[in-house]
Formats: C-alpha cells, structure tokens, sequence
C-alpha cells in the first residue's frame, strides 16, 4: 500500500515536471551589464504576454562559449556587436534576428577618490588599484582599455589593474572599496548615490553596441521570438533608456 | 617551445602559493590538531566544527566573506596599513590567507586523527623515562604521527592547487601575482583559447592523479609498518 502511494507521489511528480516544462519560458543569457534592465523588461514582459523570461546573468565571453557547446538558452543578449554575429557565422544564431538593443555607457567611479574629473585622477594615478571587467571576456573591459590608451595612461597604470571575471565583479571589487576606483556599466549605478563618477566621452573608445541574437534552439520557440520583439517596443525601450543606455 | 612560455608564469605562482600556503598550514594545524586530539574540554568540538566550516561552505561564500575581511574596512585593511597599503585583496599576502582559511580543515582532520591514534601510552612511557612534555611531543608524538603530518600536507597542497572559487574572488586574475593555473584555465576557457586550457587541465589531471595514488601508496606502505 504505501510503496503504491510513494510511486503515485513520484508519477505526480513526473508529471509536474513534465509540466511545467511545457509552459511557455525562454532562457536568455543576458550581459552582466544589462542585469537591472533585464529583470524590469522580464517582469513587464511576464505581464504584458504570460510568457516567462528566465535570465541567465554572466560575461559575454563566457556565454559565447556555452553557446557554440549547445547551452540551453534561446536567446543571447551580449554587451558587444562582435559574439552575436560570430553566433549567426558559425551557425549558432538565426542570421536575420541580430539587432542592436542597447548602446551602453561606461563610467569611471569611485568611493574612495574623487573622480569628476576622471582625466585628471587617471593621470595622477594617486591609487594602487584600479578595477576593470577581463578584457578579453568581457566588452566593457575592452573599452576600458581602449579608454586608457586613448587618454595615454594605459602603460603607466597597467600595474595596477585588477580584472573582475565579469563587469559586476568590478563593481564588486570597487564597491567593497578593496579596489579605489574602476570602470563599470553605467547601468551599474543606477540607483547608486555612493561616491563619485566620470561618464567617460565617447569618442576615447568605440562604441559599445550591445546586440541580441535569437539562438537556434529557439528559432522556433513562441516566447523566445515574443521576448525579442517585446524588447524592440517603446515600454522596453523606455526601459533600456531610463537606465542611461542610448539606442539606434 | 616558444609560445607556450606564457603558461609558465601562472604554474610557478600556483606552485609558490602551495608551498608556501602549505608550510604556514602545517605550523598552524599542528598545535591546533594536536590540542583538538588531547584536550578534555567539551567545547573543543565547537572549535573542530568551525575549522571544519569550510568543507561545506560554498567557496563563494568563502570568498565572499574573505573578500570583505581582507579590504579596507576589515582587519585584512589594517594589516597592509602598517605597509602603506589599503587592502590584502589583489595580493599574493591575501592568495595565502584565502587558501589556508579553505584548505586548514583537510589538513587539520588528518593530523588529529594520527594524534589520536598515537594515544595515551607512549606518552605515558615517555614520561616515565622524565622526558618533558615538550621532549615527549617531539621525540614520541610527532614521529608516531608523521604518516598523518605527511597526508595532511599532501591533501593540504592539493586542497590549494585545485583552489578555483576563492582565488577568483580575492585574487583580481593579475598575471604574474594572483592568476594562478585554475584561473587562467578558466580565462582561456571563456576565450576559446583550447590549447592552452588543455594543456593546463591535463597537466592537473596528471597532478590529481599522481597525488591520489601517492597517497593510496603512503597509506599502504604505513599500515604494513603499523602491522
């Protein structure tokens, strides 16, 4: 009897599973950067269409990996132009669903220093350590980069840089204060009264356009398509703006 | 060959990090594993739970707390005060810590369990030959112990080697100073850099399983000794 009744809770169970893997979701693997907005856009989303946006939250570098060995996400929202058109080359993307959702900021902050005048604090480079995203994974630590050779400074302060695995752990590293000052999304401070910044000009490193792909294995999914449309709106895009990206 | 020199730079810094991590453990856990096997005091297993603590803790959090202990508004901040300095974050110093702090409890457990074993009666005998306790330590206990000194240092440093999660929260990946092998395996991962991971990941493989079996082997070789 009771062996009966444990095998009937584990069919419900099955079933449950069964599920609620039918109901309508889609895996998005979403730039750290773009962390805030994604979880706004996938509430209102979730609102306005039933469908449910599970957000996966990394370094792009990292996802791009993960995709070309078959992850499980349907769409692909990277911080640069460059892994989503590498996706759709190498076959791992739909060619014709690539468009640029965000132009993202970069910010020089800090809560130790004062940085207003980001040229100058670089310049005197009166700090040992300086935070930034590994710019070989991430596409905010390549502007960064860019931004310090631009500014002539990148040789003198290459010491002292220390490179989070992804842009938040920059964040992280400057906000614990163990790194003075850093370069982070400026959607990152949204909300953050804390310290001081410098929004960095964008002629001194080129732009970052963020693009979002539709991966293959969603190339036929409902939600997947509807969350990429949904993010082509004016309700997503006001959202994408108010956390101080430009768009096209 | 040429253009695998930059691999070297993170082996040697993993492997200054667990030489040196592992002698500063040994010092530290053998006074403690031998007072954790001797004392009669109840709460002694309050102290052996919390050197335990790391075995179950997510290395996240590990690091996470390591991270805050380490900078400017922990005692980690004080310390590289007296240096000028703000924080152990970011620095070889702080590497040590973060990897003794996660690794003491497999060195601890083994050295403990070889004081216990060592029991009561050599010590005894020793005394009755007016040994001091101190004598009594060196020239009975510790020899006695040593298989278990010897495993200690082994899981110790392997425990270090194979540290991923805590290095890459308090380490910052700086070449030369805390990018050690289990970070740049994971750099060239995220950079499809597949040579260089895989030459990296299968010199730890080789690593792992030489350890392993050196350690099947000291056991073997000890309990023939025992018997």
């Amino acid at each position: 009897m009771r062996l009966r009744s444990i095998a009937a809770a584990f069919g419900l169970l099955w079933v449950g599973f069964a599920g609620s893997a039918q109901a309508a979701k889609t895996h998005v693997a979403v730039a750290a950067n773009f962390t805030e907005p994604a979880r706004e856009i996938a509430a209102r989303f979730r609102e306005k269409t039933g469908h449910e946006a599970v957000l996966i939250f990394g370094a792009s570098g990292a996802f791009f990996t993960q995709i070309t060995h078959d992850a499980p996400f349907e769409v692909f929202l990277s911080a640069d132009e460059e892994r989503p058109r590498l996706a759709v080359e190498k076959g791992f993307a739909v060619p014709e669903s690539r468009f640029t959702y965000a132009i993202g900021k970069l910010v020089l902050w800090s809560r130790v220093l004062d940085v207003t005048d980001g040229k100058a604090a670089l310049s005197a480079g009166k700090f040992s350590k300086l935070a930034i995203a590994n710019p070989n994974s991430a596409p905010y630590g390549a502007a960064a980069v860019e931004t310090m050779k631009a500014l002539s400074v990148f040789d003198a302060l290459q010491r002292k840089l220390v490179r989070g695995n992804s842009i938040s752990q920059a964040f992280q590293f400057i906000d614990t204060r163990n790194a003075e000052l850093g370069f982070v999304a400026l959607a990152q401070l949204h909300g953050v009264t804390a310290g001081t910044r410098w929004l960095v000009p964008e002629n001194l490193h080129s732009p970052i356009r963020q693009d979002a792909v539709l991966l293959k294995r969603g190339a036929n999914d409902e939600a997947s398509k509807a969350f990429l449309a949904f993010l082509k709106e004016p309700e997503a895009r006001a959202i994408i703006e108010s956390f101080g990206y430009s768009l096209e | 060959m040429e253009t695998l020199q930059h691999l070297w730079p993170p082996v040697r810094l993993t492997l200054e990090l667990a030489t040196i991590s592992t002698l500063t453990l040994l010092i530290l856990a053998t006074p403690l594993a031998w007072w954790l096997a001797r004392s009669k005091r109840a709460w002694k297993e309050v102290i052996a739970t919390i050197v335990s603590l790391p075995l179950v803790l997510p290395p996240t959090v590990l690091g996470f707390y390591i991270l805050i202990a380490l900078g400017p508004d922990g005692p980690g901040g004080t310390i590289a005060g007296l240096w000028g300095a703000r924080t152990l974050a970011f620095t070889f110093q702080g590497l040590v810590i973060g990897c003794i702090v996660s690794a003491l409890p497999v060195v601890v457990q083994p050295i403990r369990n070889a004081f216990a074993a060592v029991g009561d009666r050599p010590l005894e005998a020793a005394a009755t030959l007016r040994a001091s306790p101190w004598r009594a330590f060196w020239k009975v206990a510790l020899p006695l112990a040593s298989p278990g000194l010897l495993s200690g240092a082994v899981l110790g440093f392997s425990n270090i080697v194979g540290n991923f999660g805590v290095v890459l929260m308090i380490g910052g990946n700086i070449p030369g100073r805390t990018r050690v092998m289990s970070t740049a395996i994971f750099d060239y991962v995220e950079t499809m850099q597949w040579r260089e991971a895989n030459i990296l990941a299968g010199g730890m493989v080789v690593f792992a399983f030489v350890v392993i079996l050196s350690m099947i082997l000291i056991q073997k070789r000890y309990a023939r000794v025992g018997a």
